[in-house]
């Protein structure tokens, strides 16, 4: 049975048909990247299995149990965690307490926090080095490195990536693919969505190319790499 | 001399709408909401205290200090729960509708309050018991003299605000607080129950405030229903004055208006006081617009 699986979802922004009829499955220990061009559905998909809109028809079933109508908050607990796009920190908030509200479903339990703190920091050193300062007042990179280490910081057994490469330089793009296969590693599913399609299918197991709202290929990302729609489409190639 | 016995009044004035201003900004900002209501909420404080007092009073034969106690608690607790039943009823409904319509609603929820505080109460003005606010002062130097109802609104309002205060630096839900200021939807993506922490806003908002009812009561001995209006419109450009979303600010704010009514009011003339305050204090938001506090940090984007 597979950690995630998503059939036939049906989602809507008021009257726009949003997403229609997705269909995708994620397996544990894998990393599984959404590709395709703007306003394909991608963030969307995202935003709907962590319950930030509603789901209109179809399932979405986590670990076996129905994430339908399950409020965004609880589905945390769950243990899906949600790296939104746009790098939303909490920006008069430090760096330490960005990453105490990422683990703010732990509760009280102190030694869990400073376990998974000591975790974070480990990925991303640039954190502890400004731990005491705004989230607002880091640069870019280190922003989408406090989003990423916020999720972290849940414990998630699922980690939602929405575009952790954009707007950064090439450097720390190269810096957060190697740091997401490192998380992989050590356990942490991945669903990613990205636009930087090339980089991402370079280190996903497996990946499905979205257009307008629907699924239109999927497989594995070393065949999707070499496929020739894709190519064309999304890796720029003539 | 004199300066010093204007400044003791001026913060005592100052801690009053401090109180007040702080259900504002709290409510502001996690909601960006303008509570109107707020003003009449910490009128119905001074209302059921004076119910609670006369009570008391009553059975006991005369009003004694002591008897503040239960009363400030028992109104802090009817005051927090008609908050977040207001919450509840006026504002959750129309969270989506945009940015007129709550404030339309808590505008009507102010005239509801305000109408029935005047049909249940009257239209006089209303007395508290006397023997209740603590008689007799000290003096500290020549002619400046505290008295001892200063000293219980100046303790009583510091140990609320550095409580507040460190309630939101330090602890887990007052960081969720503020991080739901910032932004419920990644508010909600951490495993915050973000209407939790709007309901808890509204017990602690009103519950100040009406503490602050009974407080501003029993330091002035009478008030009638126009106090939320009059004083809550105060308190509520004390906010604005601070930064408001701010609870520093509201602090600042709050002891900085009621600073400068009192020396304006005492060096140049009671009946220009209001005057010489606002022109200051458009004065000061031509400068800093957002407030003393407000929006220090700007957000990288």
């Amino acid at each position: 049975m597979s950690l995630l699986h998503i059939e036939d979802l049906d989602t809507y922004y008021g009257y726009v048909h949003a997403l229609k009829g997705i269909t995708l499955d994620v397996e544990t220990g894998e990393i599984v990247t959404l590709i395709g061009a703007n306003g394909a559905g991608k963030s969307t998909t995202l935003r709907a299995i962590s319950g930030l809109i509603p789901i209109r028809g179809g399932s979405i079933s986590f670990d076996g149990q129905p994430l339908n109508g399950v409020p965004a908050h609880k589905i945390v607990e769950r243990g899906v965690s949600h790296a939104p796009e746009g790098r939303h920190i909490f920006g008069t908030l430090t760096v330490t307490e960005n990453l105490n509200m990422g683990a703010y479903i732990l509760g009280k339990d102190q030694d869990a926090i400073t376990r998974n703190r000591e975790r974070v920091f480990k990925l991303f050193p640039r954190l502890e080095e400004r731990r005491r300062q705004l989230g607002g007042t880091l640069s870019g990179g280190e922003q989408q490195m406090l989003t990423i280490g916020r999720a972290l910081m849940a414990s998630p057994r699922l980690l939602l990536l929405d575009e952790p490469s954009l707007g950064l330089a090439p450097l720390l793009v190269r810096l957060i693919f190697d740091t997401i296969r490192e998380i992989n590693a050590a356990g942490v599913t991945v669903l990613l969505v990205e636009q930087n399609a090339r980089a991402a299918l370079k280190i996903a197991h497996r990946a499905y190319v979205m257009e307008t709202g629907r699924i239109t290929l999927a497989g594995d990302a070393a065949a999707l790499l070499a496929d020739e729609r894709v190519r064309k489409a999304y890796l720029g190639e003539q | 001399m004199q300066l010093l016995q204007q400044i003791i009044n001026g913060v005592t004035i100052g801690s009053f709408y401090a109180l007040v201003a702080l259900g504002y900004t709290m409510v502001y900002g996690v909601l960006k909401l303008i509570n109107f209501a707020h003003g009449d909420l910490f009128m119905w404080g001074a209302y059921l205290g004076l119910t609670g007092v006369s009570l008391l009073a009553g059975l006991a034969g005369a009003g004694q200090p002591w008897m503040a106690v239960p009363v400030i608690t028992g109104v802090l607790a009817l005051i927090a729960l008609t908050g977040v039943l207001v919450e509840r009823v006026a504002y959750r409904p129309l969270r989506a509708a945009g940015r007129l319509a709550p404030i339309i609603s808590a505008l009507g929820v102010a005239f509801i309050l305000e109408s029935i505080a005047r049909n249940v109460y009257g239209a006089r003005w209303r007395t508290y018991p006397t023997g209740v606010a603590p008689a007799g002062g000290f003096v500290l130097a020549g002619s400046v003299r505290i008295s001892t109802m200063q000293i219980a609104v100046l303790v009583i309002s510091f140990l609320l605000m550095a409580g507040l205060y460190l309630f939101v630096q330090r602890t887990r839900v007052g960081t969720a607080m503020r991080a739901v200021s910032l932004d419920h939807t990644v508010s909600r993506l951490m495993g915050i129950d973000v209407d939790r922490i709007i309901a808890l806003v509204f017990v602690i908002g009103p519950g100040l405030g009406g503490i602050a009812g009974v407080v501003v009561a029993l330091y002035y001995g009478s008030f009638d229903f126009t106090l939320g209006w009059s004083f809550g419109l105060k308190a509520f450009i004390a906010a604005i004055l601070g930064g408001i979303g701010n609870i520093p600010g509201a602090m600042l704010g709050g002891m900085f208006l009621g600073l400068v009514e009192t020396l304006a009011s005492g060096y140049i003339s009671p009946q220009w006081k209001d005057v010489i305050a606002y022109v200051i204090l458009i004065i000061i938001l031509i400068f800093r617009p957002t407030g003393i506090l407000g929006e220090r940090v700007a957000a990288k984007v």
